[in-house]
């Protein structure tokens, strides 16, 4: 099975999966089929540096998402993977995708409905 | 990604046509190109253009591109929406000067008609009347591909150098930056992320930045001066460390070792702390700065020596502590942090060009890197030039005007002439100097301004400071010419005379800034729309033949030129004046005025050669470094930098030449001297204003008509601090009026956990393209307009800086029949009366 794989602590929230999304899935104002989650900022008491402040962003795939199939099937990335301005995300099988998930960050494996 | 060459071993090379430029799929025809999100950005990343019987269907982010690797924003992947716009110019109009502000009033004419009725009233009204060209006055925007042509236009076409942005104070965008690096080490310094080379991330002497210090910009969002931002997330993946330097939590203070949230305007004292701990603790590289610094001894021995202007602590941790109100612990490991760092390189922001000491935190910001050893090495900041140095900038103006016009620009020497002060130095930059301008505007002194060409430009409703000053004086101009791809306020209130402008993907068109050289392709045509280069050659044809005949004839030599010559002077044995780029101003001497590009090429090489080879090609210079030590940077060959002691001077000499105190100084506008001293002026102001936060959605007034874009950010916010929103009992998505002595507008409260109490942040640019166009709601450009409270004539040294991002004001709830601020200003006299000429 194929999933999408997210190194999250690097998503920046910038748009750019979801606009890509929407553009090929011609989706009308209101409809996603990869809508972004954010968590923070807060402040976790007595913490400083880098884990002072909780700001992050975690990417949901929505019913409307396929995995790009048609453009995997023509050897092209997912538009979300290939536009990750923070290149964060990876497309794949899950097994393999997993492997990369290494406990030094943050990683979400997303795996969408695609039987219909 | 942290691993490239994974990235590039599992593209499919084939399923995105390598080697292709042009292909069709699917019933598409695919053009590989590089284009500016619509209208415009600074950066330009590779695209595949998806047309359907010339029209933009879809984009999508190359990924052979070395350059951004297919990544796009946002607004590029809505470039169809943008281009297709149904409201978009179509025609040259023309509309009485009476009927301005009414934009049902425009009358469809051909391009001939305009040219002739532009021919005509400079010929009568200026020429006949006995004015010189300087009584024209040329307004650009940024980035959108218009840096040189907007200039050039102004220059070659219009024969005046009489060229800035209204109301634009100080020069305050990226100018700062660059003059105030050019001084001290000759050329421009930005963080290394590989993008000098065209291996990029796998570059075999390319090294991550172990620490990167990102001050007072979020580059995620603003992409600004032709970075992309991004591209240090790559360098984060791949271990740097982060220093924030930010009064406001951006994605990097959130994940930074130190976050130093200082008070907007106090950026030096940070910088001037940091060289105190690394002077006093010997935490510089001593190699570099025997080799390759001068005057580091007198630079140690005045950060310590106690002054008026350091409250007698010398530039102590202590002092920036008191000043900026970041701890004095944070300050000292922090500075320890960067100087410490085997590579550590800084990425700066708009606020250094933004406040009145502008030039000293410039100064004292370059004088880090150079103590610390980090310039021109791998993961440090990296010393670029425009790539094979095609350098057409605001010189071209300068170079093509009248003579006479050109010896009568408004410069900030005319300004204190005007003010009867004594000038200190010469004019030393290109653009002409904003206040001075306003100065004639208001005055007609030196001479009238009579005409004014506004070309990409939003004016009052983007960044032009006190917007009822400057509505009312760009309303007194006697003609106006708007060129612009959208019907926007700017266009609604003042054309009498409008240019429908093509988009970056409807234009042939090139760009460096940097690296590599690439080439925009049109793919499809909209309308009677014009490029700005065919803009420049009709114009040019008809307005200065003499010259246009004889080089730039049609678009295709116009472009060729690009290439060759970079629109510098050339006489026919090749000798001329060579536009400088932004490693310095102005234009110099030279035997041979052509590109390293027509050098490289033997003169053979062309845009549809660039377009076919995929669209880019680097220069070795940006490629290598240490340039100082292999005799790269100076003109005559011998290692050093490019100053006057080839050395990187700490203290500089050149800024004595420009008259600018050589040595850096902290100093505030008069707004925060007062709050920060003043207790009645706080009761009243209880806020620093930090202004023109920018999002994604955005680029400046860009952008508002898309609907997709609306969707996520469908209006302006300004964030308050959660003791504020309690304090005055506001919730998210509540209107309030943001207001000051100079004026007030309404935004959207957002609430931001990370925010110091005492600070809001706003957003600029807003209109609503979607209301009504016509005066006085002129697409309510005025209502939700930060610089309703922002003033001209306010500057810093040598007229450099004005305080944009660091004003004060109140807020208050909107309430339902409060006066709008367009009505209030256009018809019930503003809100306060102008102050008279030259003052804020």
């Amino acid at each position: 099975m194929n999933g999408i794989l997210i190194n999250y602590e690097y998503c920046t929230g910038c748009h750019s999966c979801e606009v890509a999304c929407k553009k090929r899935l011609g989706l009308p104002e209101g409809e996603f089929g990869i809508r972004l989650t954010e968590t923070g900022p807060w402040e976790y008491a007595g913490k400083s540096g880098e884990d002072r402040w909780e700001w992050s962003w975690v990417p949901v795939l929505t019913k409307a998402c396929d995995l790009c199939a048609d453009r995997t099937d023509a050897g092209k990335m997912p538009m979300c993977v290939q536009h990750c301005q923070a290149w964060c995300m990876y497309h794949g099988e899950v097994g393999e995708l997993a492997r990369k998930m290494d406990g030094e960050t943050r990683w979400a494996l997303l795996t969408p409905r695609l039987a219909r | 990604m942290a691993d490239y060459q994974e990235f590039l071993d599992t593209i499919d090379r084939a399923a995105y046509h390598e080697g292709e430029w042009q292909w069709e799929e699917d019933g598409y025809t695919v053009t590989r190109t590089y284009n500016y999100s619509a209208p415009g950005c600074h950066d330009s990343c590779g695209i595949l253009a998806y047309t359907k019987d010339n029209k933009l269907v879809k984009v999508e982010g190359d990924p052979l591109d070395p350059c951004t690797n297919g990544k796009l924003c946002m607004r590029c992947l809505n470039l169809p929406e943008a281009t297709n716009y149904p409201d978009r110019l179509k025609y040259p109009m023309k509309r009485k000067r009476e009927d301005r502000g009414n934009v049902d009033a425009f009358e469809r004419i051909s391009w001939d008609e305009a040219l002739d009725i532009i021919e005509d009233w400079i010929k009568t009204n200026i020429d006949e009347a006995g004015l010189g060209r300087e009584s024209i006055m040329v307004n650009h925007g940024t980035g959108r591909n218009i840096n040189y042509q907007v200039p050039f236009l102004g220059g070659a076409c219009l024969r005046t150098s009489n060229v800035g942005a209204i109301g634009f104070s100080g020069y305050s965008c990226y100018l700062p930056r660059v003059c105030g690096t050019a001084a001290p080490m000759g050329d421009f310094p930005i963080v290394d992320a590989s993008m000098g080379h065209p291996d990029r991330y796998n570059n075999p002497e390319w090294v991550h930045p172990d620490v990167l210090v990102v001050w007072g910009c979020e580059p995620l969002r603003s992409n600004a001066d032709g970075y992309i931002g991004h591209w240090l997330v790559q360098c984060v993946q791949m271990g740097t460390k982060i220093i924030s330097i930010d009064p406001i939590l951006t994605w990097w203070g959130a994940r930074a070792t130190h976050w130093l949230d200082l008070r907007p305007g106090t950026d030096l004292c940070i910088a001037l702390a940091w060289l105190y701990v690394i002077t006093q603790e010997d935490l510089i590289d001593h190699e570099f700065v025997d080799c390759w610094c001068a005057y580091y001894d007198e630079l140690k021995t005045y950060l310590a020596t106690p002054s008026e202007n350091n409250d007698g602590l010398g530039y102590t941790p202590e002092w920036a502590s008191r000043v900026t109100g970041v701890d004095e612990e944070t300050i000292v490991a922090s500075a320890r942090m960067y100087a410490n760092a085997p590579r550590g390189a800084i990425q700066w922001g708009l606020p250094f060009d933004t406040q009145v000491d502008s030039m000293h935190a410039c100064l004292a910001v370059s004088d880090l890197m150079a103590v610390c050893g980090n310039i021109d090495r791998p993961g440090t900041n990296l010393l670029v030039r425009n790539a094979f140095e095609i350098n057409p900038g605001y010189a071209t103006a300068s170079m093509y005007a009248d003579p006479e016009a050109a010896a009568k620009k408004c410069t900030y020497k005319t300004l204190q002439q005007l003010q009867g002060k004594e000038p200190k130095a010469e004019p030393f930059i290109g653009m002409a100097d904003c206040d001075a301008m306003c100065y004639a505007m208001e005055t007609q002194q030196p001479y009238p301004m009579k005409m004014l060409w506004v070309q990409g430009s939003n004016t009052y409703t983007c960044n032009g400071l006190d917007t009822a000053r400057i509505y009312r004086n760009i309303m007194n101009f006697e003609f106006i010419v708007v060129a612009d791809p959208y019907m926007t306020p700017t266009a609604a209130a003042f054309a009498d005379i409008l240019l429908p402008l093509k988009m970056s993907i409807e234009r042939d068109s090139m760009r460096v800034w940097w690296q590599p050289l690439r080439a925009m392709k049109a793919v499809t045509t909209f309308g009677e729309c014009k490029s700005d280069e065919e803009i420049i050659v009709w114009l040019g044809n008809r307005l200065n033949p003499e010259l246009f005949s004889k080089r730039w004839p049609d678009i295709d030599h116009f472009i060729q030129d690009y290439l060759d010559t970079g629109f510098n002077l050339i006489n026919e044995d090749g000798s001329g004046l060579k536009t400088a780029g932004r490693n310095k101003a102005g234009a110099d001497v030279v035997a041979d005025a052509h590109t390293e590009f027509y050098r490289k090429h033997g003169g053979t090489g062309t845009f549809m050669d660039l377009v076919q080879q995929g669209g880019y090609e680097y220069d070795e210079f940006n490629d290598e470094y240490e340039k100082y030590a292999k005799g790269m940077l100076r003109s005559d060959g011998t290692p050093g930098f490019a100053t006057p002691s080839g050395r990187i001077e700490l203290i500089s000499p050149t800024f004595q030449a420009w008259g600018i105190d050589p040595w850096p100084k902290h100093y505030e506008s008069v707004a925060q001297s007062m709050w920060t001293t003043d207790e009645e002026y706080r009761k009243e102001y209880p806020f620093t204003i930090i202004n023109g936060n920018r999002s994604y959605e955005f680029f400046h007034s860009e952008n508002r008509q898309q609907k997709t874009m609306r969707e996520f950010h469908p209006v302006p916010y300004v964030q308050v601090s959660k003791q504020t929103a309690e304090e005055y009992g506001l919730a998210e998505g509540e209107w309030i009026w943001i207001e000051n002595h100079v004026g007030r507008c309404k935004q959207c409260v957002k609430i931001n956990p990370a925010l110091q109490p005492h600070y809001i942040v706003a957003e600029h640019g807003w209109w609503f393209p979607e209301g009504d166009g016509n005066a006085p709601s002129l697409f309510g450009s005025f209502d939700c307009n930060i610089n309703n409270l922002t003033y001209s004539f306010e500057t810093g040294e040598g007229g450099i800086g004005a305080p944009y991002k660091s004003i004060v004001g109140r807020i208050y709830k909107v309430k339902d029949g409060d006066t709008l601020p367009s009505v209030q200003i256009l018809e019930k006299g503003g809100f306060r009366e102008i102050p008279p000429c030259g003052v804020s």
